[in-house]
C-alpha cells in the first residue's frame, strides 16, 4: 500500500512540476525543496494534492518545506493523519 | 534591556547563514539621479565611478526627465508634502482622484485606486475578491508580492507551470465546482523577461467563466503599440478584469501602485484593502509628477518606440556577439550563464568595465538558471548599448561562453 502511495506522489511531483522534456530522476528520497524541483509556493498545491486525494487536513504547522522534502518525508506525515 | 545576548546570537547566525548561502545582498551607493548613466560609490569607501545603468526599471528614462521634476517640484509648492492620512479620512487630495481617472483612461479600464506601492496593491486584492468557496489560478512564475497576496486569502490555491496553457486548463476543469476561478499572472516576468499568453488565458476564461488578473508591473508604459501594457499587446483590452500595476518602474519609478479594473471590484478595494485601509496617501509630490508621466506617454509614443527600437537592437546584437540570450520582445533581457558563481564574476568584470549590472541566481531564479539580467531603456543612446554589448563580448571572450550553448558551459563552469 505504502508503495503504491510512494508512486502516486511521484507521479504527481513529475507530472506537476517537471517540464515534459526533463531528465530529473525522483524517487522517495529525491529532494524536492531544497533541490528546487517544489518551490515553497508549489507546495501549497502539494499540500493541496495530498488533502484531496487522501481526504486529509495537514495542519498548516506541520507542513514545513522540512516535512514535504522527500516522498519518504511526505509518507511520515500522511502516517500520521491516515493509515496507508 | 530584552534584547538578550541570546537573541543577538541568534541573529548573527541567521546572517551567517545568508552569507555563506552566497545570497547576502549589498547596496550600491549612488550619488547621482537615476538615469543611464549614474555614479556610484562601491564598494562603500571605494571612488566614485560612472557607469552605464543596465539594471533599473526606469524603462521609458522618466525617473529624471525634467518635465518630471518640475511637475513635483510645482505638485510639492503647491500641494505640500506631507498628507499625515491615510486616504479616507484626510488624505484625498482632488489631484489623488485625478490621476485615479487618467489611469483608468490610460489602461483602459473602469476604475482605478492607488496604493503605497503595487506590492500592497497584490497584498490587498485577493482577500478582498474571493474566500474559501473560490480558487486562484496562479502562473507558477508570478511575482513575490502576488505569492503574498495569495497567502493572505482564504480561496483555495492552484498554480499552473510557467505559460503551459494545457496545464492552465486542467486546472479549470478541476475547480469547476468553485464559485469563482481567478486566474493570476505577470503580464512580463521580471526574471525571464517574456510576455504572458493573454489571448490564450483570455479564451480559457471565457470557456470555463473565470476571471482574469495580471501584474503589468514590468509593462505598463511601453508593452503594446500605445504602451497600455499586455493586454494592448496581447489584442486583449476590455477582456481582463483586473491590472495591478506600479508608479515605481516606468512611471517616473518613484513609488505607488494600482489596482485597475472592474469598478465593483475597484470599489470594494477602496472599503476593505488593509494595505489601502491603514498605509499613508501616496504623497502629493508622487502623484502630481506621475500625473505628468501619464499625459506624457498619453500625448506620444516616442519614448516607447525608441525603447522598442533599442531593445530590438540590444537583442540582436547579443545574439549576434555569441551571448545566450532568452528570447522575447520586452526591455527584459537575460543574458544566460547557468553558473552563480559565473553570474556574480561576469557582473563584478563588467563592472570593472563601467556596465553596471547584477547576477542573479537559485533562489531567486531556479537552480542552474543563473543569469545577469540587463534592462533596457528609452534614455540609453545607441553609443551606450554599443558599450555594453563591447563589455558583454570582451568580458564573454575571457570566460570563453561566446557561442557556447548550455551543456557546454554547465561542462566548463558546473550547475
Amino acid at each position: 500500500m505504502a508503495d503504491d502511495v510512494k508512486k502516486l506522489i511521484i507521479d504527481y511531483v513529475k507530472k506537476e512540476y517537471l517540464e515534459e522534456d526533463s531528465t530529473q530522476e525522483v524517487n522517495e528520497n529525491t529532494k524536492l525543496i531544497s533541490s528546487g524541483i517544489v518551490d515553497s509556493f508549489s507546495m501549497v498545491s502539494l499540500k493541496m494534492f495530498l488533502e484531496r486525494k487522501f481526504n486529509v487536513k495537514i495542519p498548516d504547522e506541520k507542513a514545513t518545506p522540512e516535512a514535504f522534502d522527500s516522498v519518504n518525508n511526505i509518507i511520515k506525515i500522511l502516517k500520521e493523519y491516515v493509515t496507508i | 534591556m530584552a534584547y538578550s545576548g541570546k537573541a543577538r546570537e541568534f541573529y548573527n547566525i541567521e546572517l551567517d547563514g545568508i552569507r555563506q548561502g552566497g545570497l547576502f545582498k549589498e547596496e550600491r551607493y549612488i550619488k547621482s539621479p537615476q538615469a543611464a548613466t549614474i555614479r556610484v560609490e562601491y564598494p562603500p569607501g571605494a571612488p566614485t565611478k560612472e557607469v552605464l545603468n543596465f539594471c533599473a526599471n526606469n524603462y521609458l528614462g522618466l525617473s529624471s526627465h525634467p518635465e518630471v521634476v518640475a511637475a513635483a517640484r510645482k505638485g510639492l509648492e503647491e500641494r505640500g508634502y506631507g498628507m499625515s492620512s491615510v486616504r479616507f479620512i484626510c488624505g484625498t487630495q482632488d489631484i489623488h482622484r485625478i490621476l485615479e481617472n487618467k489611469l483608468s483612461e490610460f489602461l483602459g479600464m473602469e476604475d482605478t485606486l492607488l496604493f503605497p506601492s503595487c506590492m500592497e496593491a497584490n497584498a490587498g486584492l485577493f482577500e478582498v475578491m474571493l474566500d474559501k468557496n473560490d480558487a486562484m489560478i496562479a502562473d507558477r512564475l508570478v511575482h513575490a508580492s502576488i505569492v503574498d497576496g495569495m497567502r493572505l486569502s482564504k480561496a483555495q490555491l492552484y498554480n499552473f507551470k510557467h505559460s503551459d496553457m494545457a496545464h492552465l486548463e486542467e486546472k479549470l476543469q478541476e475547480t469547476q465546482n468553485c464559485r469563482f476561478r481567478l486566474i493570476i499572472t505577470d503580464g512580463v516576468f521580471s526574471m525571464d523577461g517574456d510576455i504572458v499568453k493573454l489571448d490564450k488565458i483570455c479564451e480559457l476564461a471565457e470557456k470555463y467563466d473565470a476571471m482574469v488578473m495580471v501584474d503589468d508591473s514590468h509593462a505598463t508604459g511601453f508593452i503594446g503599440k500605445h504602451g497600455k501594457g499586455t493586454h494592448e499587446y496581447c489584442g486583449v483590452m476590455g477582456k481582463v478584469d483586473v491590472i495591478t500595476t506600479t508608479l515605481g518602474k516606468a512611471l517616473g519609478g518613484a513609488a505607488g501602485g494600482c489596482v485597475s479594473g472592474r469598478k465593483e471590484i475597484v470599489e470594494l478595494c477602496r472599503q476593505r484593502a488593509r494595505p489601502y485601509l491603514f498605509s499613508n496617501t501616496v504623497p502629493p509630490v508622487v502623484i502630481a509628477a506621475t500625473i505628468k508621466v501619464v499625459d506624457l506617454i498619453s500625448q506620444s509614443t516616442a519614448r516607447r518606440d525608441k525603447l522598442e527600437a533599442n531593445t530590438k537592437y540590444f537583442r540582436e546584437k547579443m545574439i549576434q556577439a555569441g551571448l545566450d540570450i532568452k528570447k522575447g520582445d520586452s526591455p527584459i533581457v537575460p543574458v544566460m550563464l547557468y553558473n552563480a558563481k559565473l553570474a556574480q564574476d561576469v557582473a563584478r568584470d563588467l563592472y570593472a568595465e563601467g556596465i553596471y549590472v547584477v547576477g542573479f541566481f537559485f533562489p531567486v531564479v531556479p537552480q542552474g538558471q543563473a543569469r545577469i539580467r540587463t534592462q533596457i531603456s528609452a534614455d540609453h543612446e545607441r553609443g551606450h548599448l554599443d558599450k555594453a554589448i563591447a563589455a558583454f563580448t570582451k568580458i564573454g571572450e575571457k570566460y570563453k561562453i561566446l557561442g557556447k550553448k548550455k551543456d557546454e558551459v554547465v561542462a566548463m563552469y558546473g550547475i
